[in-house]
């Protein structure tokens, strides 16, 4: 039984889940079963996790852990000193809070971290380290508060370990914004409270209340459960539901009606009412109205704000993509600083693989550089001395040395985050539906009441106030304000537990209504990596001609290189790499070369280049000393579900379109096998921003899908935008939604379900308003008791949160072909 | 019924110090992670607490358990 289980496990890799490549041999012992690897790596870090005893770890994570980046066991040694660089004192000096002369206190973000084992792997393997006195991971931020001696361990040490598990640390600066998001977040956790414990207080005093009113109370008894509830109530109307008037404030100053006015009205109202009639000792008290209104209230508004900030942090994200050493040439000697210090004017070596540290111009050697975080292409770009490279990107195959000629805020890439601001601040605002509905409600109840006070002012001016007061109690807009939230927060709910995650209000919204759906190629479209895609044998076996290719590719940090390491076996010798070309490495004594059919054709002097197979993609071939071996041909894949989401976006009705920086055949040959019919290629940024706004400005609502730091600009310019899970933190951080699984059928589902949101909304709204109209005469000509009111409200909004519960299911895809069907659903939605 | 008199009052001061409470540990950091906690409860990382005994019959039953699940 256990070895049928051992081989049922072969295909994919105990750790993270990825694919085992045939014939590679990597077990860790886990449990006292062994499991495969696809890596070393994984390998390395299993077994680093098992040695210290943390295997519960398998035991309890619910997904996949994140392939590391790294070998886990023998960090390289340029990455251990450049961790090291984190003891200096002058780069501490950021994030390093100095509780006493050796305590030490940081927070760093952890990235790769995937379910709640993770945190607990963090948590308990970092305290086990001598010298660290508390660990603590935060899941929701993927923060770690980090607290240590420092003449018993150091900063740099630390984060080593954390590499060694297969995560990686980086120091957390918060900046302003975040400091204030923070303190947002526990102010509406304390209202939240105040509320909630005031409403079950105030509810049983009600009962009470209630009872009394059947049964018969002394009035002594009723008056002082009255003041009590008062007492309670208070702090509620006052503190809790503070948020409401702020923002109803600053709609009346702007103007305009929100959803906030109403309510503001309705708590203000009705408390201030009950205080009358408690005071007074007359009338009746709506103290529970008030507090189960802003209870329910503040619950939604709190589980919004916290899908807002779930997504990841902007400057942060900036802080990551820079790295934070360089290797200063000063005289003739190399020497490791923090990229922060560099100035204008500087000369840097950058070595293959490493990151560029600010915007530069190369004054020796050439190399291919890796433009993919700014451009979003993934095939390296080749630079000469004397031509410009930006801060940021990656150097692929040759050391360079570079002269610095912008650093920190005059860098591309700020000058891309200074793009995505201005983009921001032009954003098309949303108007919701709600509260246009609420603007004409707000004016049309006000409007009525002031009628409905005045002409009772004439009839008998002693019953104006209670008259006056239960038409805007039954007015009370629970139901209206509820029916937009409620319908929102269970579809949100819904299209989060199935892999898109929310952070905007207004998202749902705008799919219901979208008209086009913009497409980023690379790494939206499709997977974002090169992977093999066809081997054509032209003599030997598929099997050794993989081999081979592999460890002449085993050593380079080409992207060509990654779609072969699965196949890797021991790396060829005496590898030498040709700019541009190709490779060239002896294994067991033969020559080979790898690349260009050009370059490869070489090593075999009197043969021709066979003729390429065909024109898409990438075809490298494999030459032995003695003629051609093999083609070997390389793709971007699509995604899986990419033709299939493509096809059912336009079957219901949304305009399909694809922009991308790539200029290659490839991007026509990608819209092509998706049937996208317009596409513009080879675009910049700024000319994917203009699209968009001329698509905007000729009415159309737009979704744009994109993942890359070029797309940034983009996502936040169009009205709606959706990051690809994959996508870098500052693209996450700029979208409205963010697709988790990178599945795209989800946003057929979202659309589906968006579509089916809209007319709940409608049904509540429509509901909400019906009860309104047909109470408010009843009330006007005061036959309404008020206790009639209280279990009318309750109803009405019992109704349209029932209704609302209807979302909390996918909509279940209808074959395609039947667009009609659909329109009419609509209307009568 | 003149207990009323009494005992609300008790009950508005336990109120107001529940709720000085939750003001003091939503201050000091206590809701900054909402998720982890309700995950770590379930990781059983107490094994040097189980007795020796208990923990091989545990043990036991858990490889039967596992080869169960992969059969």
């Amino acid at each position: 039984m256990m070895i049928d289980a051992a081989s049922e496990q072969v295909r994919s890799c105990f750790h993270c889940g990825r694919d085992v490549p045939p014939g590679s041999d990597f077990i860790a012992q886990i449990d006292g079963k062994p499991r495969t690897m696809c890596c070393p790596g994984c390998q390395a870090v299993a077994q680093t996790i098992v040695d210290s005893g943390l295997d519960n770890y398998y035991r309890h994570r619910t997904g996949s852990s994140s392939a590391p980046e790294m070998a886990g066991r023998s960090l390289p040694e340029s990455t251990l000193a450049e961790l090291a660089l984190y003891d200096q004192p002058s780069i501490q000096k950021d994030f390093v809070h100095a509780v006493d002369e050796h305590r030490r206190e940081a927070s760093l973000v952890i990235e790769g971290i995937t379910c709640a084992a993770c945190a607990w792997l963090l948590d308990h393997h970092l305290s086990r380290q001598p010298g660290v006195e508390q660990a603590s991971v935060n899941l929701s931020s993927h923060r770690m508060r980090l607290c240590w001696d420092d003449s018993l361990t150091s900063l740099g040490r630390l984060l080593a370990e954390i590499y060694r598990i297969g995560y990686q640390g980086h120091p957390y600066h918060p900046d302003r914004e975040e400091q204030l998001l923070e303190q947002e977040k526990r102010r509406a956790i304390r209202r939240l409270g105040v509320a909630g414990v005031g409403l079950m207080q105030v509810m049983m005093y009600a009962i009470a209340l209630y009872a009394g009113a059947l049964q018969g109370m002394e009035e002594r008894f009723v008056t002082f459960i009255r003041w009590a509830s008062l007492v309670i109530a208070t702090p509620v109307a006052l503190y809790a539901a503070r948020p409401f008037y702020v923002a109803a404030l600053r709609d009346l100053r702007s103007r305009s009606l929100s959803m906030d006015v109403p309510v503001s009205i309705a708590i203000l109202g009705a408390f201030s009412a009950s205080v009358w009639a408690t005071v007074t000792d007359s009338g009746e008290v709506y103290f529970d109205s008030v507090t189960m209104f802003t209870f329910f209230l503040l619950i939604g508004r709190f589980l919004e704000m916290q899908a807002r900030h779930r997504t990841g942090r902007a400057g942060n994200a900036l802080l990551n993509l820079l790295p934070t050493s360089a290797l200063k040439l000063a005289d003739g000697a190399e020497l490791l600083v923090p990229a922060t210090e560099l100035t204008v004017g500087d000369r840097v070596l950058v070595k293959p693989g490493h990151t560029i540290p600010a915007d530069g111009i190369i004054r020796r050697g050439h190399s291919s550089i890796d433009e993919s975080a700014l451009t979003g292409e993934y095939l390296p770009v080749r630079h000469r001395e004397g031509e410009a490279v930006v801060g940021g990107t990656l150097n692929v195959e040759n050391p360079i040395e570079i002269e610095i000629s912008r650093t920190g805020g005059d860098t591309q890439l700020s000058a891309i985050v200074r793009l995505l601001d201005r983009a921001q601040a032009e954003k098309p605002a949303t108007a919701h539906t709600a509260d246009r509905v609420a603007s004409y409600f707000v004016a049309a109840v006000l409007a009525t009441a002031a009628g409905v006070s005045l002409i009772w002012w004439q009839i008998d001016p002693s019953h104006a106030f209670w008259v006056t007061l239960s038409v805007l109690v039954v007015t009370c807009p629970c139901a209206l304000s509820l029916a937009t939230p409620t319908a929102l927060t269970a579809a949100t709910g819904t299209l989060r537990q199935n892999g898109l995650l929310i952070t905007r209000g207004h998202v749902l919204e705008s799919l219901a209504k979208a008209t086009h759906i913009v497409f980023d190629k690379t790494g939206t479209l499709t997977e974002g990596n090169l992977s093999l895609r066809d081997v054509i044998t032209l003599r030997g076996s598929r099997e050794e001609a993989l081999r081979i290719a592999a460890a002449l590719e085993a050593h380079s940090e080409h992207p060509i290189a990654r779609a072969f390491r699965p196949f890797a076996t021991e790396p060829a010798e005496a590898l030498e790499s040709h700019l541009g070309q190709g490779l060239e490495g002896r294994i067991a004594g033969r020559c080979y070369r790898i690349g260009k059919p050009q370059f490869a054709t070489e090593l075999c002097a009197d043969t021709a280049p066979p003729p390429t197979p065909d024109q898409f993609g990438h075809w490298l071939l494999l030459c032995a000393e003695d003629g051609p071996i093999a083609w070997l041909g390389l793709d971007d894949q699509l995604r899986q579900d990419a033709v299939d989401s493509v096809r059912a976006l336009r079957a219901l009705g949304i305009e399909v379109e694809m922009l991308t920086g790539d200029s290659s055949p490839a991007a026509r040959d990608v819209a092509h096998k998706l049937g996208i019919e317009r596409i513009q290629a080879g675009v910049t940024p700024e000319q994917k921003l203009a699209h968009i706004r001329r698509l905007q400005q000729q009415g159309a609502q737009l979704v744009m899908v994109g993942d890359g730091i070029n797309d940034i600009p983009v996502l936040a310019g169009a009205q709606t935008s959706i990051a690809m899970g994959s996508a870098t933190d500052l693209a996450k951080t700029c979208a409205d939604a963010v697709l988790l699984t990178g599945s795209l059928g989800r946003l057929v589902d979202a659309v589906l379900l968006a579509r089916k949101c809209r007319s709940v909304i409608r049904e509540n709204l429509g509901w909400a308003l019906l009860y309104n109209v047909l109470a408010l005469p009843l009330a006007a000509a005061g036959f309404i008791a008020p206790y009639m009111a209280a279990i009318g409200m309750s109803a009405s909004s019992l109704v349209v949160v029932g209704n609302a519960l209807r979302l909390s299911k996918l909509v279940r895809r209808r074959p395609h072909n039947q667009p009609q069907a659909q329109e009419n659903d609509q209307a009568s939605g | 019924m003149d207990i009323l008199y009494l005992l609300i009052p008790i009950a508005i001061i336990f109120v107001a110090c529940a709720l000085w409470a939750f003001f003091w540990s939503v201050n000091s950091g206590q809701y900054d992670d909402l998720e982890s906690p309700a995950h770590s409860i379930l990781f059983d990382d107490d094994e040097e607490l189980i007795p020796d005994d208990a923990k091989q019959a545990a043990r036991d039953a858990k490889v039967k358990h596992d080869s169960q699940q992969d059969g």
